[in-house]
């Protein structure tokens, strides 16, 4: 399946921080064919470092999506029998508008001006594209990480338009621990000269920076079990110690690779306002507590967490679970067994694809 | 009391042909009526739910402390929570079901009048199945063996049995008396047949409608 991005201009968006952007560029890719009924949509939404391109190859790159092992025919989001769309997140890096973006009322890069955005301002976004797309209701939103954190807020924002809500591996509310390491992603960019107050486009990025910061972002995607499979303490080409300050071990070696890879797809101002949208995020926030807020959902929801996720722990998805049983609303919920750590929800997808399978086909038999 | 030939029609569903020797689900599909809000508690891989909501059109939650066995209940479309009983019932608001089900689960939570006290709490009618310890068949085997009774219905060994604690028709009957509870329906079953005579005798499984 190749599958190429298409774009949608809209008009005006008013952000949380008060201010509004005049236009807004979105790119999104589609997947399956939507029904005559326009009942059978899901939208996916992506993490952070995530992008619209989920599933098939991409015409332009030739890579597989960030989800492909979930999503095409037959697998969990069946391409066969629903029509899944997903786009770029506003502030981000890959079409949709962003740091890196031009402001069409200066001709430059919008870098550091452009206003700082929220996780219910990237929805706000979605809403407008699938308004664009004509569908009324989505049978599902669903992802993990940050796209989790989106599906808990179209639920409670739009609550007429979701049917079913499909949060994995998140949080109603970014925690310290959360914040603390987004923070040192920031301060390693903005710690980069070549960050340059975020001037730095058509000139050298800050790569150093923005390595560092995958580099720490990747550890908490890990889990201590996973790590110590994957490396162990395994030198990198060599018998021993190098003795300096070269890679001598495989899991630097690994750590420097996947910096250096993300510094070539990914702008650093965008990282710095994605994890600030992420750290901002608080579900509850000016609504009343988290049992109201989810209380006035409709949706039916089901919650997913991982046994060795430590960054976004089970005990969070609880919060979330047990808001909505004290308001009687319909929530399923299951803490999978996964050494994967974080990043189980896109690698260790064996039971959690049977689940989603289940759980989809049931809530379009029943409600649809 | 549940008609017999209800009873048959039931259990000729593919769904009770599956689960013979759990001759309570059947009878719980009586008891239930349709178009209501159900609870089930140790939900298990869900079948009970979905052959509710499939015949009663009923809406209903589990809660199942196995993670295996909620994969399975949510594959089948289940709302199931992967909790614990014991805990599990606190989040839930006064009167949020009207029935919620404890199907043969009583004698293995750690304070069983606590959850029988929140099950009244959360809903409006408590079914509660158990294996009645009392029935003659233990009471042999207790008395012969000089053992930890071990037969058809409590086929464990004391060490490995998940059943903590044990009770008769007769121990639930006042317990509901002490706690003022009002009985509304009482079923007892031996095998596969509905039995009166002497039930804390002869019942292999209660099955107790209960309202505050």
């Amino acid at each position: 399946m190749i599958v190429k991005p298409q774009h949608a201009r809209l008009d005006s968006l008013s952000l949380d921080c008060g201010a509004s952007l005049a236009q807004v560029d979105v790119v999104y890719e589609t997947y399956g064919a939507l029904n005559a009924s326009r009942s059978n949509a899901i939208l996916l939404l992506h993490a952070l470092s995530g992008d619209a391109h989920v599933a098939g190859i991409s015409e332009e790159t030739g890579k597989p999506g960030w989800w492909d092992n979930s999503v095409g025919p037959g697998k969990a989001f069946d391409t066969e029998k629903y029509f899944m769309i997903c786009s770029n997140v506003l502030g981000g890096c890959r079409g949709t508008t962003g740091p890196a973006s031009v402001n069409p009322a200066t001709g430059a890069p919008y870098a550091m001006s452009f206003p700082v955005i929220t996780i219910p301002d990237m929805v706000r976004l979605q809403k407008k594209l699938i308004d664009h797309l004509g569908v009324e209701r989505l049978l599902a939103v669903a992802g993990g990480s940050m796209g989790g954190m989106q599906a808990l807020e179209w639920a409670v924002a739009y609550p007429e338009s979701v049917v079913a809500a499909i949060p994995i591996a998140t949080t109603a509310r970014h925690s310290a621990q959360q914040i603390a390491f987004n923070e040192v992603g920031r301060q390693a960019i903005m710690a980069d000269p070549d960050w340059n107050e975020g001037n730095y486009y058509g000139g050298k990025p800050p790569g150093r920076g923005l390595s560092v910061a995958r580099m720490v972002g990747h550890i908490t995607y890990m889990s201590d079990e996973s790590m110590r499979e994957k490396f162990g303490r395994r030198l990198r080409e060599k018998d021993r110690y190098g003795f300096d300050f070269s890679v001598d071990f495989e899991v630097e070696s690994y750590l420097r690779y996947r910096g250096a890879q993300f510094v070539e797809r990914f702008d650093a101002n965008a990282y710095l306002y994605i994890t600030k949208a992420l750290d901002y995020f608080d579900l509850a926030n000016g609504r009343g507590s988290l049992a109201e807020v989810l209380g006035k959902t409709v949706a039916r929801f089901l919650v997913i967490s991982f046994t060795s996720d430590w960054l976004y722990p089970t005990y969070q998805s609880l919060e979330i679970v047990n808001a909505l049983r004290s308001r009687n609303r319909d929530v399923a919920y299951c803490e999978l067994t996964s050494n994967y750590g974080h990043d189980a929800f896109l690698v260790d997808i064996g039971e959690q694809t049977e689940i989603l399978r289940g759980f989809l086909a049931n809530t379009y038999r029943e409600k649809c | 009391m549940l008609k017999m030939s209800a009873l048959i029609q039931t259990r000729e569903h593919p769904f009770v042909r599956e689960i013979l020797g759990r001759s309570d689900f059947a009878i719980i599909g009586g008891l239930v009526e349709p178009n209501t809000k159900v609870l089930d508690l140790g939900c298990g891989d869900g079948e009970l739910l979905e052959w509710l909501a499939g015949n009663k059109t009923v809406e209903g939650r589990g809660i199942e402390i196995s993670s295996a066995r909620v994969q399975r209940a949510i594959r089948r479309g289940v709302s199931a929570y992967q909790g614990d009983i014991d805990q599990g019932l606190a989040d839930y608001p006064d009167l949020a079901f009207d029935y919620v089900i404890l199907s043969q689960t009583l004698q293995e939570t750690r304070h069983p009048l606590g959850v029988l006290k929140e099950m009244l709490r959360v809903g409006r009618h408590a079914i509660v199945t158990f294996p009645n310890f009392g029935h003659w068949s233990v009471r042999l085997a207790h008395l012969f063996s000089g053992r930890a009774p071990k037969t058809r219905l409590f086929p464990h060994s004391w060490y490995d049995s998940p059943n903590i604690h044990f009770l008769t028709v007769k121990d639930f009957e006042e317990l509901v008396r002490q706690e003022n509870w009002t009985v509304e329906r009482k079923i007892f079953l031996s095998g596969h047949h509905l039995g009166r005579l002497l039930p804390n005798l002869m019942a292999e499984v209660a099955v107790f409608l209960v309202r505050p």
